[in-house]
């Protein structure tokens, strides 16, 4: 970008302030100035309200709400001898969660000023150019029009960019933040003080106390994303290839049963499989009934067995999904191979594996990963269907089938250990990242193969 | 080899009946017990000796559970933020498909990069700035971080978008249409399918989500959507008392919700079809 202002000739701001008459150089101090004393009055005024706003806001609330970031406050909540009432009064004291959050809110208020005053500068120098080149500067209301035309992503992209920072990168950087401080059950705010630690948490991940818990949940995330993608993907396309064989009548009847099971709602169709397969759910009560077995199946509280369990579900519920896109992808595929194919005496299986499979992996590749990495995080089907029992006394607040992100749910909800959240879910992002660049890389290939 | 075709063919209407049955069963169970007169959560048969309505009158009018308000609250938190992000989604995944600007390929990555955090991660710091906001507890919360969400969900919209031949649009500026004449008059229309896809996910999502929801409405018991409201129908200590009730809302919630998704499964193909082939 650079190069480019530099081949049109754009001043930069030093320039501009050595060149510009008295109007442009106020504007580095009090912003709009240009604006104003050229005409663009209410632009001007819009800025300089800015600037007087965030000047005030820094003075009330700003400042100290900087100071305070580095310590996370001072003052911890007790009691304290108040000299002129002679007895001892509570004090409130600090409260560290609020002060981090405040500070990280007035680190982003304040980027979001510079960007303005750059804003302020820029409007300044486009002033100048004007000016200088004798031609009329924009009105207010043609102003307005270019936010309807070159600037429309302007007008399309602020107010939903507005709530991304607020919801988005605000709780974010704060939960990032939280990793490094000591914000566990003991040092619970307003009660009690926390401060920054460093990379106490994340060496407490891998190597200390919690690498017990860390490293058998992430490995049987691991093992669960790999089996649930695997399973979901080649039986849906199983179930494609036999509701769409040829000679199969009702082919719209068929899909459509499948398809019933996709839409009731996640949180109904789990929570019933978690009553199906309880200890004395209809499942093991009608297998005793038959008299094929005398105890109760542990379906879901066995760990070996809630572990397959689990992975039997998931297939219920993902099947059908991979089996509506695969159908898509299945009837759009050329049936001169397979023809040739059949003429020269290949078998089913040797069509499937040699022609119809591929192809369906060479489209569905990307989402293939993105699915991998959705069973990573997939929280519904665990948190739902076993909360992640049984327990498992070895682990910190996990059970044997928790998930890394069920456990990060967990020790935020009900163990209060925020940091170690935070740092799970650190490392749940930089899993994502890893194989979404994999995704990434991947796909491009398969961009240059197919073209 | 006709028999042997014919063979094949059972073989297939078999299989897919067995399928089938494993399929739709659970589904059977649950409106058979939302159906069943006799108590309990767990009964060892599966076709109820009785069938009463009891189980959704006792649903409709109980007063600890208000399950009309629910079902009113989640009503009015889905259409709303199902217009809100309906607007956002397609607004974001325009201007980043079809405007150039320059912080365009940065902020690409950089969503890239916030979609990957989990979203639990940041659930608990949402609450509290909705706190700050003297927000929570209330649907427009709930409404707000649903549609603000919308904003980074784009990628299948863009994906719709990339795939529309910008020499329309070239032809149309060429004419003298504004970027905002050629969004209205001629890319809107065209992305018919793609609206209708994002519109259906986001007036799902307020119906099936109940983690977010549950942090940030609390224990305000009256301002529930369903989702919330039916789980908590079923923790240990209610589930025998309200286990068919629990049925019964679970059946008035999964019908409509069905029968929208039949109806527009066309356009749910399309929309994954059309972000994941584009990639």
């Amino acid at each position: 970008m650079k190069l480019k202002s530099k081949s049109e000739g754009q001043l930069t701001f030093r320039e501009l302030f050595k060149k510009g008459d008295t109007p442009i150089k106020l504007s580095y101090i009090f912003m709009g100035t240009a604006n104003i004393l050229n005409g663009q009055i209410i632009k001007g005024l819009a800025f300089l309200a800015l600037q007087i706003g965030f000047v005030a806001w820094l003075v009330v609330n700003g400042f100290h709400a900087l100071s305070m970031l580095q310590s996370l406050g001072t003052k911890a909540q007790g009691w304290v001898m108040d000299e002129s009432l002679g007895i001892e009064v509570q004090q409130p004291g600090d409260n560290s969660m609020l002060l981090l959050l405040f500070g990280i809110a007035a680190i982003i208020l304040i980027l979001l000023f510079i960007f303005l005053y750059i804003v302020n500068l820029r409007s300044a120098r486009k002033i100048f150019a004007l000016k200088q080149a004798g031609q009329p500067l924009p009105t207010l209301k043609e102003d307005l029009n270019s936010l309807l035309n070159e600037k429309f992503y302007i007008t399309l992209m602020s107010i939903p960019l507005l709530g991304v920072l607020a919801f988005t990168i605000l709780p974010l950087l704060y939960m990032i933040s939280i990793a490094f401080t000591s914000y566990d059950h003991n040092h619970l705010p307003p009660k009690n003080l926390f401060h920054w630690v460093g990379f106490a948490n994340f060496s407490n991940v891998i190597t200390g106390d919690i690498a017990g818990t860390f490293f058998p949940v992430l490995t049987w995330t691991l093992i669960w994303a790999v089996l649930a993608t695997a399973t979901t993907f080649f039986f849906g396309i199983l179930l494609a290839l036999l509701i769409n064989a040829k000679g199969v009548k009702g082919k719209k009847v068929w899909r459509t049963i499948f398809v019933i099971t996709m839409a009731v709602p996640q949180f109904v169709s789990l929570l019933l499989m978690a009553n199906l397969f309880n200890g004395s759910g209809p499942v093991n009560a009608m297998l005793q009934n038959w008299g094929l077995i005398d105890q109760p199946i542990p379906f879901l509280t066995d760990a070996l067995l809630a572990k397959i369990t689990v992975i039997f579900v998931n297939m219920w519920v993902g099947i059908p999904v991979t089996m509506l896109v695969a159908t898509g992808i299945i009837t759009n595929l050329p049936t001169d191979q397979i023809e040739a194919a059949e003429i020269d005496g290949a078998n089913k299986f040797q069509i499937f594996r040699n022609i119809t499979f591929p192809q369906i992996l060479f489209v569905m590749a990307p989402s293939l990963i993105q699915q991998f990495i959705g069973n990573i995080n997939n929280f519904n089907v665990i948190f739902l269907l076993t909360g992640g029992q049984p327990a498992n006394s070895n682990f910190h607040s996990a059970g044997e089938t928790d998930l890394l992100v069920t456990w990060l749910y967990k020790l935020t909800v009900t163990a209060a250990d925020y940091n170690l959240a935070s740092v799970i879910g650190i490392i749940i992002f930089v899993l994502s990242a890893v194989f979404s660049l994999f995704a990434y890389t991947r796909s491009s290939s398969f961009k240059t193969e197919g073209a | 080899m006709k028999s042997k075709k014919r063979n094949h063919l059972v073989l297939h209407y078999t299989l897919l009946t067995i399928l089938s049955i494993v399929w739709i069963f659970p589904i059977v169970w649950i409106v058979l017990t939302s159906f069943r007169s006799e108590g309990g959560a767990f009964v060892t048969y599966f076709i109820p000796k009785q069938f009463t309505f009891e189980n959704y009158k006792m649903l409709l009018t109980s007063s600890t559970y208000p399950f009309v308000q629910w079902f009113l609250n989640t009503l009015f938190v889905a259409i709303c933020s199902c217009i809100l992000s309906t607007l956002i989604t397609i607004a974001m995944a325009y201007s980043l498909s079809r405007l150039r600007f320059r912080a365009r390929k940065p902020f690409l990555k950089l969503a890239l990069v916030l979609n990957m955090f989990p979203g639990f991660m940041s659930m608990i710091a949402v609450y509290y700035i909705l706190k700050a906001m003297n927000l929570t507890g209330s649907l427009l919360a709930l409404i707000l971080v649903y549609s603000s969400g919308a904003a980074l969900g784009f990628y299948i919209a863009k994906g719709f978008f990339d795939t529309i031949p910008m020499a329309l649009d070239e032809s149309a500026m060429i004419d003298g249409a504004s970027k905002f004449e050629i969004f209205t008059k001629i890319t809107l229309p065209l992305s018919k399918p793609i609206i209708v896809y994002t519109a259906l996910m986001a007036f799902m999502a307020p119906w099936m989500d109940f983690i977010f929801a549950k942090i940030i409405l609390g224990d305000n018991v009256n301002k529930y959507t369903v989702a919330i409201g039916l789980f908590t129908m079923q923790t240990k200590d209610k589930i025998d008392q309200y286990f068919m009730a629990f049925t019964a809302g679970c059946v008035l919630i999964a019908v409509p919700i069905t029968l929208l998704f039949i109806f527009m499964q066309k356009y749910y193909v399309e929309g994954i079809t059309s972000g994941s082939v584009k990639g």
